[in-house]
């Protein structure tokens, strides 16, 4: 079996699962944002039980419109916390305290291998990086995983990508999953596992292995997944209490297709309007005028991301006329970023430096597009409206090239600042 | 179970953010979701779909992100079903969730023009296309999912089996 087919044979008590068996699996972990949440929480009120299955492994975060930008939003988050005082949930990040929802549950120990993990939030595929099997869900599946802590899960095939080779600074995590979802297709991967292998990964940072996991819903997939080893079972250990399993692929496991990538060669890569498998090399569409650069969201909102950055803007300043954001993923990352002086260099380059939450990602705040606006964004989704205006164009990149976008004014590939001349 | 209405057609990857836009996710009045349904690409939708319609679409529809305020709006909207080459997984439970039936039928966006009537019988994954005089098979939902969408959605269902006294199983 893979490791997916393991996690999902050991959470519904079996032995054995191939894919397209449906199982009825016990979730060790559950999270919600204040977006899916409410609503969660209404249909659980529904069902007319009183307490939840386990309020220590409910995880409710406030992300997407933090601090509260509306009325409406702010009477979101008052029925999260409400909620979490009725049923005594100990884990609500709160305004200040937590950041994007997947970066803190990775960041305060709420993911570890082997467990099967659900959050309303499609992005939830990034725990794959611990070794979980985590997949998002939507509001009523979440209220029934309230109630129950059970979830019937059709067993996926996996499609195995193995990566081989060495980036050349600046390319990055990044650049190399928008050239597998360009290759792949927005619905290359659907219903599948996606297991990430090779000696790329294995040399990948953790940060680096969350950026691939969390884009793999952009193709579809139900989950992306990385063997645990020492990297990640030393990140865990950092964060997390209590014992867990390690699950490893058989060497006889069964994959439905292996996709092999070598990024020895790799450029930094961009997915361009209005899809994230529209992707060229950056090379290729230089010189497209933007008006917004952002750096942030779940995909590269990470302390290595911001580091990245930092490298081109130090010194530097952003083009005149060009508003550059930095969301740093969570309040942990912007600590850490203070402390390491990264955002003097973002602010000293005319950056403006926000709290961490999905706002410009999401569309819903701090970052808007008006129509005919073009924005870089180092975040996974460049759909027709997604960030504003259905009129506005957003290319999807690396922190780095972002960084490079923002000094030029203009799409720019991130070798004219760093690494090799081009 | 059996449902039908006139077709209105989309193509591939219609995604969750034109579907329904991040901005109306701050209210939770179906109505309100309704009232936006498709505006991203088809803002002509709520009106057209105030009849009954079916949604006719190419491959990986409701890509993107979990909200099931998509399906929410669209059920609202009017949608009694989606027939779709395929589907995004996370819309596709969704949607089944919240009671409206979505069937994957191979071949569908080429079988139906837009404004098609059709007939869709559930039980038998069964699409009858009475404007073309055609059937169009459909992949056959697997009974839990068509017990689900009998008992209106997950939540009743769920309520359902635990006035049973089924315990925990869903």
């Amino acid at each position: 079996m893979t490791i997916s087919e393991k996690i999902l044979a050991y959470s519904s008590g079996k032995d054995y699962v191939k894919p397209g068996d449906i199982v009825d699996a016990r979730v060790d972990a559950a999270m919600a944002n204040e977006i899916t949440g409410p609503l969660a929480i209404q249909m659980f009120k529904r069902i007319g039980l009183k307490k939840v299955w386990d309020n220590r492994r409910i995880i409710l975060v406030l992300d997407h419109q933090v601090p509260a930008d509306s009325v409406k939003s702010a009477e979101l988050h008052r029925i999260m916390r409400a909620f979490a005082s009725e049923q005594n949930i100990p884990c609500l990040y709160d305004v200040g305290d937590g950041g994007i929802c997947h970066q803190v549950m990775v960041e305060r120990g709420h993911v570890k291998p082997g467990e099967l993990i659900v959050g309303a939030d499609s992005h939830t595929c990034t725990y794959g990086a611990l070794g979980a099997f985590a997949t998002g869900i939507g509001s009523t599946e979440m209220a029934a995983v309230f109630a129950t802590g059970r979830i019937w899960l059709k067993v996926p095939e996996t499609m195995k990508v193995d990566v081989s080779g060495s980036f050349r600074e600046p390319v990055s995590p990044k650049d190399l999953i928008l050239y597998v979802i360009g290759r792949v297709g927005a619905d290359g991967a659907i219903y599948r596992a996606i297991e990430f292998t090779g000696s790329t990964i294995r040399d990948m940072s953790i940060s680096g292995r969350l950026t691939l996991c969390n884009m793999a819903v952009e193709m579809g997939a139900k989950t992306a997944i990385i063997e645990p080893d020492e990297k990640a079972i030393q990140y865990v250990g950092e964060r997390a209490n209590g014992p867990f399993k390690e699950f490893r692929s058989d060497p006889d496991a069964r994959y439905e297709k292996t996709l092999e990538f070598n990024v020895d060669d790799l450029e930094p890569m961009v997915a361009c309007p209005h899809s994230v498998d529209n992707v060229k090399p950056v090379k290729d569409v230089e010189g497209v005028e933007v008006n917004q650069a952002f750096l942030g969201s779940c995909t590269n909102g990470r302390l290595e991301d911001l580091e990245l950055a930092a490298k081109i803007l130090k010194g530097r300043r952003i083009k005149r006329g060009v508003r550059m954001l930095v969301t740093p993923a969570s309040t942990e990352v912007y600590l850490q970023a203070l402390k390491r002086g990264l955002l003097e260099v973002f602010i000293k380059a005319g950056a403006c430096v926000c709290n961490p939450t999905c706002g410009a990602c999401f569309g819903g705040h701090m970052g808007l597009l008006a129509a005919g606006e073009i924005c870089v964004s180092s975040s996974n989704r460049n759909f027709v409206g997604r960030m504003g205006s259905p009129e506005a164009m957003i290319y999807l990149a690396s922190p780095a090239t972002v960084a490079a976008s923002a000094v030029e004014g203009k799409i720019t590939d991130p070798r004219r600042f760093l690494g090799d001349s081009m | 179970m059996k449902v039908s209405g006139k077709a209105v057609k989309y193509g591939d990857n219609i995604n969750t953010d034109v579907i329904i836009p991040s901005k109306y996710l701050t209210s939770l009045d179906p109505s309100e979701w309704a009232r936006h349904a498709m505006e991203g690409i088809d803002p002509d939708f709520p009106r057209m779909a105030r009849e009954g319609v079916i949604v006719v679409a190419g491959r990986n529809f409701g890509c993107g992100s979990s909200r099931e305020q998509a399906p929410q709006a669209l059920k609202y909207a009017g949608v009694k079903c989606i027939l779709a080459e395929s589907f995004a997984r996370i819309f596709y439970r969704n949607s089944i969730n919240i009671g409206l039936p979505v069937l994957e039928a191979p071949g569908v966006a080429d079988k139906v023009s837009c404004g098609d009537l059709l007939t869709v019988y559930l039980d038998e994954g069964r699409i009858v296309n009475e404007s073309r005089g055609e059937v169009i098979l459909a992949n056959r939902l697997p009974d839990f999912i068509l017990e689900i969408i009998r008992d209106g959605g997950l939540i009743e269902h769920l309520i359902k089996v635990m006035k049973a006294g089924k315990g925990n199983e869903v």
